[in-house]
C-alpha cells in the first residue's frame, strides 16, 4: 500500500512537471507566433525601397544571393540522391543474378563509379559542355571554362552522377559472363566518349537542343529536342549500349536449350532486387526534380513539386501496369516483372516529367509498364539476346518510348493537345539519333574487343562462377 | 535392387540429370555436399590467400533395379566427365528391400511409376 502510494505520488509530481513545462512551451510558441507581425511592415518597406530605387539595393542582392545558395543546396542534395542510385543498381543487379557472380557484379558497380567520376572530371565534362559542334573542346582536369550562375564544381558533381548512371546500366545486361578487364575498358569508353558526345549534342548545347534562329532543329521541326532529366540522354544511351553488348557477348551457358528455347535462370535474391528498386525510386526523386537545377522562387518551387508528382505517379502506374500485364500473360502476379515495371515507368517519365500533366504521367507509366514486358519477351525469345536484368528493355526501350510520348502528351506542344506534329517529330528524331549513336558505338567497341581480346570468360569460369576465378573472393562464404 | 551413389561436380548436375532422364531413370534424390579431396580452390580474402579445404559437390542417390545399373552408370559417367581432377566417383551397393509408403508394396514394384515399369 505504502509503495503504491509512493509510485502514484511520484507519478503525480511527474505529470504536474510535464504540464508546467507544456504550458511554458505553449506560451513560448504563442510568443513566437506573434513575432513576425512587426517584421512584416519592415519587409514591405524594404520591398518598396527596392521598387522605388533604380539602383539595385544591397538587400535585393542579398536575397538573390541567398536564392542562388538555395538552388545550389538543392542541386547538391539531388546529386546525393542520384549517387544513391548506384547502390540501387548494385542491389538490383546482384539480386537478379546468381550467387556465384555476386562479388563480380558488386565490383563492377564500385568500379564504374570510381573510374567514371575521375574520367568525367578529367575529360568527359569538357567533351560534354565545351565549345564545339560534334564534341566539346576538351579541358583537361579543369572545369573553369564553364560559365554558370551555379558553382561550376557543384554542377560537375551533379553531371558526374548522371554519367555514372549511364555507365552502370550496361553491367547488368552483360552480367555473369564478361571478363572483368573488359568491363573496365568499356566503362572508360562510355564515360570518356559515348555519353559525353551525345550529351554534348543535347545538354551541352549541341544541335539537338539548339533553339536559336536558323539552327537545324528550328528549321526542320520549329522546336528543339526536349529531354528534361535523361530518358534518352542517360537511360536509353545505357540501354542501347547494353543491348549491343549482350548481343555480341552471346547468352549465358544454359540460357537457351538445343532447340533455341529460352530457359529461366532465376536470380538468387529477390529481396535485394526489391530493395534496389526502392532505392532507385528514392534516387529518382533527385534525378528528375533535381534536373530543374533550381528551387528558389515561385516558378522553380512549383516546377520541382510538379516533377516530383509526375515522377511518382509514373512509377506507380508503371509498376501496376506490369503487374496486371504479367498476371494476365503468365497467370501469376510476378514480383520480378513488377519491380522492372516500376523502373520502366520511372525511365519513361524522365524525359517529359516537367511538360506533361499528372494524368499524362500516369499514361506514360502505364504504356511503359506494359511495353517493358513485351520488350523483355521479344528480346529474350525472338532476338535471343540474354539480358539477365532486363536493362535493355527497361532503360533502352522505355527510355525511347518515354521520349517520344513526351512529344504526344506535353501540355503545351504535344500532338495530343492539338499543337501539331513538330514537337513529336523533334522528339522522335532526337531519340533515334542518340539511339543510333549509342547502339552503333557500343556495337563497334564490343565487336573490336570481341575480335581482339575476347569479351567472354572461359567456359569453366562461367560454370564455376566469376567470383572465385576472376576475383578469388566470393560474396557468400 | 541396387543403390547408386555418385559424387559429381555442381556444374555438371544439369547435364547428368538430363542424361539420367534420357536413360529412363526419372526418380532419384540429390543433395549438396561438402567433402575433402585433392581438388583445391585457392581463394583470397582481403589479401590473405587461403585454401578452401572443403569442396562443394552434388551427391546423387539413385535406387534402380539390377538390370538398369549399367545404364545409369554409363549415363552418369558420360555426362559428368570433364577429364580434370575432381570429376567425382560412383559407388554401387545392394539394397535389401524397399517399401512404398502409400501402397505398402515391397521390392521392385516400389520403383514403378503408376504401376507400370
Amino acid at each position: 500500500m505504502k509503495s503504491y502510494f509512493k509510485t502514484t505520488h511520484s507519478r503525480l509530481v511527474l505529470f504536474s512537471l510535464i504540464a508546467i513545462v507544456g504550458i511554458f512551451s505553449v506560451s513560448r510558441i504563442q510568443a513566437q507566433d506573434s513575432l513576425p507581425e512587426p517584421v512584416m511592415p519592415v519587409l514591405e518597406e524594404s520591398v518598396t525601397i527596392i521598387e522605388s530605387s533604380l539602383e539595385p539595393a544591397s538587400d535585393f542582392n542579398n536575397i538573390m544571393d541567398l536564392a542562388l545558395s538555395l538552388d545550389t543546396v538543392w542541386m547538391l542534395l539531388a546529386a546525393m540522391l542520384v549517387f544513391f542510385m548506384q547502390p540501387g543498381f548494385a542491389m538490383v543487379e546482384a539480386g537478379f543474378t546468381r550467387t556465384k557472380n555476386t562479388a563480380n557484379i558488386l565490383m563492377k558497380n564500385v568500379v564504374d563509379f570510381t573510374l567514371g567520376s575521375l574520367l568525367f572530371f578529367g575529360f568527359g565534362f569538357g567533351f560534354m559542355f565545351g565549345e564545339g559542334s560534334f564534341i566539346g573542346a576538351p579541358s583537361l582536369f579543369s572545369v573553369s571554362f564553364f560559365e554558370s550562375e551555379l558553382p561550376v564544381e557543384g554542377f560537375l558533381v551533379f553531371q558526374t552522377v548522371f554519367c555514372a548512371t549511364a555507365a552502370t546500366i550496361v553491367s547488368g545486361a552483360m552480367a555473369e559472363r564478361t571478363k572483368f578487364p573488359i568491363y573496365i575498358i568499356y566503362t572508360i569508353l562510355i564515360s570518356l566518349f559515348i555519353y559525353p558526345v551525345s550529351g554534348h549534342w543535347t545538354w551541352g548545347g549541341g544541335f539537338l537542343m539548339n533553339e536559336e534562329e536558323g539552327s537545324f532543329m528550328m528549321n526542320t521541326f520549329g522546336i528543339g529536342f526536349h529531354d528534361f532529366a535523361g530518358s534518352t540522354i542517360v537511360h536509353s544511351v545505357g540501354g542501347w549500349i547494353a543491348l549491343a553488348g549482350a548481343m555480341i557477348l552471346g547468352p549465358r551457358i544454359g540460357k537457351y536449350d538445343k532447340n533455341g528455347r529460352s530457359k529461366a535462370i532465376p536470380g538468387h535474391n529477390l529481396t535485394l532486387a526489391a530493395l534496389g528498386v526502392f532505392i532507385l525510386w528514392f534516387g529518382w526523386f533527385g534525378f528528375n526534380p533535381g534536373s530543374q537545377l533550381a528551387a528558389s522562387g515561385e516558378e522553380n518551387r512549383v516546377a520541382i513539386s510538379h516533377v516530383f508528382l509526375t515522377t511518382n505517379l509514373a512509377a506507380c502506374a508503371g509498376g501496376l501496369a506490369a503487374l496486371f500485364t504479367a498476371w494476365m500473360k503468365y497467370k501469376k502476379p510476378l514480383l520480378s516483372l513488377t519491380l522492372n515495371g516500376v523502373l520502366a515507368g520511372l525511365v519513361g517519365i524522365t524525359a517529359g516529367c516537367d511538360l506533361v500533366s499528372p494524368i499524362g504521367a500516369i499514361f506514360i507509366g502505364l504504356i511503359c509498364g506494359v511495353l517493358m514486358i513485351f520488350a523483355v519477351e521479344f528480346i529474350d525469345r525472338v532476338l535471343k539476346i540474354d539480358d539477365p536484368v532486363g536493362a535493355s528493355s527497361v532503360h533502352g526501350v522505355c527510355g525511347f518510348m518515354g521520349t517520344i510520348l513526351t512529344g504526344l502528351l506535353a501540355t503545351e506542344d504535344g500532338l495530343f493537345y492539338g499543337a501539331g506534329s513538330g514537337f513529336f517529330l523533334a522528339q522522335l528524331f532526337g531519340a533515334v539519333v542518340v539511339g543510333i549513336w549509342a547502339f552503333g558505338m557500343g556495337f563497334i567497341i564490343f565487336k573490336i574487343l570481341d575480335k581482339t581480346v575476347g569479351l567472354r570468360v572461359e567456359r569453366r569460369v562461367e560454370e564455376e562462377g566469376l567470383d572465385i576465378y576472376e576475383h578469388g573472393e566470393a560474396a557468400y562464404n | 535392387m541396387k543403390k547408386i551413389e555418385a559424387i559429381i561436380r555442381k556444374t555438371k548436375f544439369d547435364d547428368v540429370k538430363d542424361a539420367l532422364i534420357a536413360a529412363d531413370i526419372e526418380w532419384f534424390s540429390y543433395s549438396e555436399v561438402r567433402g575433402i579431396g585433392k581438388d583445391r580452390q585457392e581463394r583470397i580474402y582481403r589479401g590473405v590467400i587461403y585454401d578452401t579445404s572443403s569442396i562443394e559437390r552434388i551427391s546423387l542417390s539413385i535406387i534402380v533395379r539390377d538390370k538398369n545399373v549399367e545404364k545409369a552408370v554409363k549415363a552418369i559417367s558420360d555426362s559428368a566427365r570433364t577429364g580434370e581432377i575432381g570429376d567425382g566417383r560412383i559407388f554401387i551397393s545392394p539394397v535389401e528391400d524397399a517399401i512404398s509408403i502409400r501402397t505398402g508394396k515391397r521390392g521392385d514394384a516400389t520403383l514403378f511409376i503408376n504401376d507400370s515399369e
